[in-house]
C-alpha cells in the first residue's frame, strides 16, 4: 500500500488559487461601472454569439471571465434562481445581494471540495432607483465576494485595467464618458480595439421593468466617433 | 433559497414549467371535484380578433361565484411577452396562476437562451401548459385560453383558440372563450370583415362584449357609474398595447347611442 504524499494545506490553497488565476487570466477582461442613467457592462469579447454580459432579472445583470462554459453555467443556475424566487415571492423580492450570496458560497464550496476550483470571475450588478442604490457584486473563483462602489474590473491584467479606469472615470458622467472610460481602459495606451470586439450592455435606470438592454455596434461607434477606440487620453 | 444545481440527464433546460415541478412547487391537483363543495369563482368572456395590423383582444371585468358577482374589476387580458397576449376564461384562481406561469416561462426561455421564442412555439408551450392542467380540469378546475401575438417572423397578427385537453386551434379571424362566447362570437361574425381598421375592430369587439353581457349574466357590461370597462389591448408590430379607460368610456358612449338610435328611442 502507498501513502499519499504529504501535501500542507496552504499549498493545496495556493495551487488550487494559482490554476484558477491563470485560467482567468486567459481570457480577456471586462469593466462595468456606473454612470448617471445607469450601470455600464462592457467586456472585451470577438464572440457575437457566446455573451460575457447577461440579463439575470428586471433590474440584475450578469457578467463573467474566465472560461465560458463555467461562468455559463453559473449565468443559467442565476436566472433559474431569480425567477423561481420572483414566482415564489414577488419581483420587488429579488435581489443582486442574495443572488451574489449564493454564488459566493457555490465558489467558495467548488473551490475547496472539488477536483478542480471554477476558472471564473463573475459580476452581479443592480440598478437602483437611484443612483445611491446601484450594486456591484464582484465575486472571485475562491467565493471572496467584494462589494464594489463605482466601477469594477474583472479578469486578466486587472490591475492594470483598473489603474487607467481610476484616472478616466467620473463618478455621475454620461453614458459616453462612461462608455470612452471603460473602452480606454480595456485597449490600454497601446492597443485599438474595434467596435465587433467589445460586447456592451446597460442596465437602464429609467427603462422598461426589464432594464437591461444590449447596445448595438452603431450606438457604440456613435459614442466613441470611429470605428476604432483608440481615445487618446 | 439556493441556486438550484441538476445533474446532466435531470436538467430542465429553458423551461420553467419543468423547473418549478423539479423543485417541488406545482400546485396540488384536488382527487375529487371542487365545484362540488366549494363555490368557485370564475371569469368569462374573452374575444380576439384578427385586422390587416394585428390583432386586438378583449376581456369584460366581471367575477361570479355562483349567482353572485364576486369581483367587478377583475382582469382576463394580459400581456405574454412584448409581442403576444393571453385571456383566459374559466376557473379564475388557477386561469391567474396559468398566466403568470406562461409569462415567466417565455420571459426565462428567453433569457436562459439568448432569444426568444417563435410564436408557435409559445402556443405550443401554452398548449402543453393546458393539458398539464387537464386533472385538476376534471375536478371542475377548468381554465380556457386564448393566445395571439404578432408574428414578427411572418408581420402578420396571429390567434390560437384552446381546448380544456391542450388542443390547439389557429383562427383566422376570431376567437372567444367563455360563457359569454356565444353572444360575442355572433356579434363578431355579423361584423367582421377582413379590411377592418383597429378602430373599427375595437368598436366591433366592444360591441361583442356589450352584446354578451347583455344576454349572460356571467359577463360584465360597460359600468359607466363606477368607471369599468372591458380590458382591451392592439397586438401589432410595435407591441402589446392596453387601450386607457377614457378612450374606452368614449367609444362605449357612442355605443350606446347607437343602441339607443337602433331602438328608435323608445324604452
Amino acid at each position: 500500500m502507498t501513502a499519499p504524499f504529504y501535501v500542507a494545506p496552504e499549498q493545496m490553497m495556493q495551487d488550487r488559487a494559482d490554476y484558477a488565476r491563470k485560467g482567468i487570466a486567459r481570457g480577456r477582461a471586462m469593466v462595468a461601472c456606473t454612470y448617471d442613467q445607469g450601470i455600464l457592462l462592457c467586456a472585451e469579447n470577438p464572440s457575437r454569439m457566446l455573451r460575457k454580459i447577461s440579463e439575470i432579472y428586471d433590474r440584475i445583470a450578469f457578467a463573467g471571465v474566465g472560461k465560458y462554459n463555467e461562468f455559463d453555467q453559473l449565468r443559467i443556475a442565476g436566472v433559474r434562481h431569480a425567477d423561481l424566487k420572483g414566482f415564489s415571492f414577488s419581483r420587488e423580492d429579488v435581489d443582486a445581494r442574495s443572488l451574489a450570496n449564493q454564488y459566493a458560497q457555490m465558489l467558495g464550496q467548488v473551490f475547496t471540495h472539488e477536483m478542480k476550483p471554477m476558472e471564473v470571475e463573475i459580476l452581479v450588478a443592480e440598478i437602483g432607483h437611484d443612483s445611491a442604490g446601484d450594486q456591484l457584486f464582484h465575486i472571485l473563483y475562491d467565493g471572496t465576494l467584494v462589494d464594489e462602489t463605482g466601477w469594477c474590473v474583472l479578469g486578466g491584467e486587472a490591475d492594470a485595467i483598473g489603474s487607467r479606469m481610476k484616472e478616466q472615470w467620473v463618478e455621475g458622467g454620461t453614458f459616453g464618458e462612461a462608455l470612452q472610460a471603460a473602452v480606454g481602459a480595456l485597449a490600454g495606451p497601446d492597443r485599438t480595439l474595434v467596435v465587433s470586439e467589445i460586447e456592451v450592455a446597460v442596465l437602464d435606470r429609467e427603462g422598461p421593468r426589464r432594464a437591461f438592454r444590449r447596445v448595438e455596434d452603431e450606438d457604440v461607434t456613435s459614442v466613441l466617433g470611429s470605428n476604432d477606440t483608440n481615445i487618446d487620453t | 433559497m439556493t441556486l438550484p444545481s441538476f445533474r446532466h440527464s435531470e436538467d430542465p433546460g429553458p423551461d420553467f414549467a419543468a423547473l418549478v415541478r423539479r423543485m417541488g412547487l406545482s400546485p396540488v391537483v384536488p382527487d375529487s371535484p371542487v365545484d362540488a363543495r366549494l363555490t368557485i369563482t370564475h371569469g368569462t368572456t374573452c374575444v380576439a380578433v384578427r385586422y390587416p395590423g394585428g390583432v386586438v383582444m378583449a376581456g369584460d371585468r366581471r367575477a361570479t361565484s355562483g349567482n353572485f358577482i364576486s369581483h367587478r374589476t377583475i382582469e382576463k387580458v394580459f400581456p405574454a411577452d412584448r409581442h403576444s397576449g393571453v385571456a383566459i376564461a374559466g376557473a379564475a384562481g388557477p386561469a391567474i396562476e396559468m398566466v403568470r406561469l406562461f409569462q415567466l416561462q417565455l420571459e426565462h426561455y428567453e433569457k436562459v437562451e439568448g432569444a426568444p421564442l417563435s410564436l408557435e412555439g409559445k402556443a405550443n408551450q401554452l398548449s402543453q401548459m393546458v393539458r398539464n392542467h387537464l386533472p385538476a380540469a376534471m375536478q371542475g378546475l377548468a381554465v380556457v385560453p386564448i393566445f395571439a401575438g404578432f408574428d414578427t417572423a411572418r408581420s402578420a397578427g396571429r390567434l390560437f383558440q384552446y381546448d380544456v385537453t391542450g388542443g390547439r386551434y389557429e383562427e383566422f379571424d376570431h376567437a372567444s372563450t367563455g360563457s359569454g362566447q356565444m353572444h360575442a362570437s355572433t356579434v363578431i361574425k355579423m361584423g367582421w370583415r377582413g379590411t377592418l381598421s383597429a378602430d373599427e375592430t375595437i368598436d366591433l369587439v366592444l360591441r361583442a362584449l356589450y352584446e354578451a353581457s347583455d344576454e349572460d349574466s356571467a359577463t360584465g357590461g360597460p359600468d359607466l357609474l363606477r368607471g369599468i370597462f372591458p380590458v382591451v389591448a392592439t397586438i401589432t408590430s410595435s407591441g402589446f398595447e392596453r387601450l386607457d379607460d377614457e378612450d374606452l368610456e368614449a367609444r362605449y358612449l357612442s355605443i350606446l347611442g347607437q343602441v339607443a338610435t337602433e331602438r328608435g328611442g323608445s324604452r
